[in-house]
Parts: C-alpha cells; sequence; structure tokens
C-alpha cells in the first residue's frame, strides 16, 4: 500500500524537478553512450530507485509516467490502472481494496491541476504495458528509446477540446 | 473523432440495430450458477426471452468463480437470446483474452462489454494473483483494431478476425467526479460503441454526468445505456448505500424501500417482503421513466441481481414492450 511522501503535494515543484533532471540526464547522453546503457544503468538505478520511492513509492515497472498521472505512481492502484480510477473509488475517495488508502486516481486528478507543464496530460491514453521493462532503469529506457533499441507505443492525445481542469 | 462513427455497422447484433434504428434499447443481466449446472441458464434465460434485446452474462461476477461467460453465451445464443459477453481484465493476460474472444466469436457471440473487473479481495479467491496486463481501454484499444485491422495486439494478421460490438461500462457516482467524463472519453476514442453505466439511483447526478457527456462531445459517438437495479427490500439498499465501494444509494431512496412496510406488522414476513418487492419495481419503474427524457441515454440496462423474473414486470410498467424486431 502506498504511503505518500509530502513533497507529492508540490506537484508544481516536482514537474518543474523533473523536468530539470530530464534535461541534466539527456545532457549527459554522450557520457552515458561511452560507459555503454547497460553498465549505465547498473550505476544509476540504485539512486533512481532510492529516489522514486522515497517521494514517489515507485514500484519500478521501468516505463514511468509519473508526469502523465499527476506525479502519482499509477502501480500503486490494486489494479495497476494507467488510465484513470476504476468504478470502485469509495464516495469519501478511497480506495475500494485499501480502505484506509486515499484512490491513487483521486490524488493524480487533483495534483494534475497544479501542474501547469505536464498536468493535461492525465488525457492521455497511455498505451498497453511492456512487462519486459520492469526492473529496468526508466531514465536509460528513455535512451534505449530514443536511439531506436526500443520500440514502445506513444500515448495518444485525447482528441476533445474543453480541458477546463488544466488552463 | 470521425473514426467513431456510430452509423456505421460493426458487428450486426440485434443491439446494435436496435440501436441503430433509434430504438430505446433494454438489456438484462444473467449472472452464470457457481458451478456446473446447466439448468440454472435455461430458467434464467426463459424470464428474459423477448423481454430484452440483450442479455449481459458477467464475468466471474464480484471476484467469485461462476460458469465462464463466453460457455454461457453459446448456451444463450443455442437458446435464441443475444448475448453481451462481460469480460474482465482481471483473471486473464492478452494471450488468453484474444483466445477466448476467438471461439466466442466463432461460437455466434457479437456483442462484448470490456470490464477492469472486481478485486479479488471481494469474492470467494481473495488469495488469487490478479493479472490486470492491460486495462479496460487498452482492452477497448486491442479490440476495436482487431475488426478495423484484423490484427492481433502483436500485431500478426489473424484467420479470421472478430468484429465485436463493443462497450464498455461507465460509473458517474464514484470520485473524483470530475475527471469521469473523461475517462469516459478514452473509453469512447479507444472504441466502445455503447456504454452500460452503473445503477443509476442518484439521478442529479447521473443528469449532470450526461451534460458533461454531450458538452465533450461523446454522445454524437456512443450509445449510453442506463444502469438500473431494482431493490429487493430496505436491508439491500441499506446495505448498497453503506457497504459497495462504488456506489450511490441516496437517503430518501433507503427511506422510501423503509417507509413501504411501515404499516405492515414485523411478524407478516410475507407481506413485508411483498410490500418492498413492488416498491423497488416502483422506483426502478420512475427511474426509466426518468431516463427517457435525458439526451443521450438510448436505452437501459436492468440488472435485477438473482431476480431475473422482476425483468418482464419491470419491462412492461415501464412501456418498454414489446421488443421491436430489425
Amino acid at each position: 500500500m502506498k504511503k505518500g511522501s509530502w513533497v507529492q503535494n508540490y506537484p508544481g515543484f516536482l514537474e518543474k524537478l523533473y523536468k530539470f533532471a530530464e534535461g541534466v540526464f539527456l545532457s549527459l547522453d554522450p557520457l552515458w553512450s561511452a560507459i555503454g546503457y547497460d553498465t549505465s544503468e547498473k550505476l544509476l538505478k540504485p539512486g533512481e530507485d532510492l529516489f522514486k520511492n522515497v517521494i514517489f513509492d515507485c514500484n519500478e515497472c521501468g516505463q514511468c509516467v509519473l508526469h502523465y498521472t499527476g506525479m502519482t505512481c499509477p502501480m500503486n492502484c490494486p489494479k495497476q490502472l494507467r488510465n484513470g480510477p476504476c468504478g470502485g473509488t469509495r464516495l469519501n475517495g478511497h480506495c475500494e481494496v485499501h480502505e484506509d488508502m486515499k484512490c491513487v486516481w483521486v490524488d493524480a486528478f487533483e495534483r494534475s491541476q497544479k501542474m501547469p507543464l505536464y498536468g493535461e496530460e492525465i488525457l492521455d491514453i497511455e498505451p498497453i504495458h511492456n512487462w519486459r521493462r520492469e526492473d529496468e532503469s526508466a531514465w536509460i529506457n528513455m535512451l534505449r528509446e530514443k536511439d531506436g533499441t526500443y520500440e514502445e507505443s506513444e500515448p495518444e492525445k485525447l482528441q476533445i477540446n474543453d480541458k477546463r481542469y488544466w488552463e | 473523432m470521425a473514426a467513431n462513427n456510430k452509423h456505421e455497422v460493426i458487428a450486426g447484433s440485434n443491439l446494435e440495430n436496435v440501436l441503430r434504428a433509434g430504438h430505446f434499447a433494454v438489456t438484462g443481466e444473467l449472472g452464470p450458477p457457481t458451478g456446473a449446472d446447466k439448468s440454472v441458464i435455461e430458467e434464467k434465460a426463459e424470464h428474459l426471452k423477448g423481454i430484452v434485446d440483450a442479455v449481459n452474462i458477467t464475468d466471474n461476477q464480484t471476484a467469485v468463480a461462476r460458469m465462464s461467460s463466453i460457455s454461457v453465451g453459446s448456451m444463450l445464443v443455442d437458446l435464441g437470446l443475444e448475448p453481451v459477453i462481460q469480460m474482465t481484465v482481471r483473471d486473464r493476460n492478452r494471450l488468453a483474452i484474444q483466445a477466448d474472444l476467438f471461439g466466442a466469436w466463432a461460437l455466434g457471440a457479437r456483442n462484448l462489454l470490456c470490464l477492469t473487473g472486481d478485486h479479488m479481495t471481494f469474492g470467494n479467491h481473495p488469495e488469487a494473483k490478479g493479472v490486470y496486463d492491460m486495462d479496460s481501454i487498452q482492452f477497448l484499444q486491442v479490440m476495436r483494431r482487431m475488426g478495423e485491422e484484423g490484427t492481433a495486439e502483436s500485431g500478426d494478421e489473424l484467420e479470421g478476425a472478430p468484429s465485436f460490438f463493443l462497450g464498455a461500462a461507465a460509473n458517474p457516482f464514484a470520485p473524483p467526479y470530475e475527471y469521469r467524463p473523461y475517462r469516459l472519453a478514452k473509453k469512447v476514442q479507444a472504441g466502445a460503441k455503447f456504454i452500460q453505466t452503473q445503477c443509476i439511483y442518484n439521478i442529479p447526478r447521473f443528469k449532470e454526468y450526461m451534460q458533461r457527456a454531450g458538452d465533450l462531445g461523446l454522445l454524437d459517438d456512443v450509445y449510453v445505456l442506463a444502469g438500473v437495479t431494482p431493490l429487493k427490500s430496505s436491508g439491500m439498499a441499506w446495505y448498497m448505500a453503506n457497504n459497495v465501494p462504488g456506489l450511490d444509494v441516496p437517503k430518501d431512496v433507503v427511506g422510501r424501500m423503509k417507509a413501504a412496510v411501515s404499516d405492515i406488522p414485523k411478524e407478516d414476513k410475507k407481506a413485508r417482503s411483498k410490500a418492498q418487492r413492488e416498491e423497488g419495481i416502483q422506483i426502478c419503474v420512475e427511474t426509466i421513466e426518468q431516463m427517457k427524457e435525458i439526451p443521450g441515454v438510448s436505452g437501459v440496462h436492468i440488472m435485477a441481481i438473482e431476480w431475473e423474473p422482476a425483468v418482464s414486470v419491470i419491462a412492461e410498467k415501464a412501456g418498454l414492450l414489446p421488443r421491436p424486431t430489425v
């Protein structure tokens, strides 16, 4: 069951931090390439896990979608739903399985509205999951997708105009 | 969403034809037995034949192991009823789901309801491993592409691709309320052509939801069947209001069920049960009457849980009979 951390109540800060970290990480690509992605993964994974575990209760799915889901890890949902809440959310906004836990998607929806950069991405349709990526580094996988080592399906944009909660 | 034109024939099922012809559709539900007794199916089917346009067959409903929805669907086809096969992503991965649905199509099923499914912990095998290989939206995508492009999820071409009339569930009554219409939009874009909703007791909330669905432009692309369940007793009403996650039974509905027996002495259990059942049916009929007036509602889905004989009474009282032949 997810515990969450107080930092998650500042999704606007977290998305900026993500964007900054992504920029730094990508700019160091020549370095990661030189070491090799597999070796880089071994070096980086413990740090990535620690960071994501402390802040997000990361489940190490290897296909991180945090900025699509209100900086809230959807793999903490007992059904691991990546496209929104199931029909069982309790009237008090808690999970149908864990009565004491707030529904991951209630949190995600609230937080996404405080995220000017990526908040609207909570509307994207997340593609069918690739379970082979479990326990791999999502950061390195980003590079593996860029250089074509991995071919993953991309999220699909929702074709609607009314996005009032994220404007 | 041009790809989702609701006027294009997909599977040619009776349900699809009724909806396309603009009739107010009626679907029912049949819960398979918790074992291999075929006579249960035959008896339940008897109560629904000629009363509804199609019958949903639940898939291990409330996570209790039951006769499989596809096998029951096949029996219904033989009995002259049209099934809506319910399939959850809880018990099968993408291989099993596709394999079973190839078979379902071959056995004559044409309607498919793509669901997430109740969590294992609610059922009789709480120790079971949940699968959740994909979610209901991705499931819809897989099945839509299968119908349109003739391919498996892997992209491989199929030896005969099923092209189901695809449906999905929607629950307007659970938080986060403002996000729910967007989830509906995802389902419609993913491939849902019809929606069957959670049981409706909170009508103002449902109207709001439909209004938002209309604002988002979804109602041109999908048929919405309003879910209704007749209450059998005030005990059931109270239980549903307090113990079933995802259900919203307002106090006044529970109150009406209680009031129905306020004049009948406690000892007269038979009379109390009869009065409560009648009130439950009356509330259900009134709800259906209101559903007919809501823009975008194309029919009703009557879920008389373990009470199939009630469906014909409700359909008759709500002026839904006879069912059209299309």
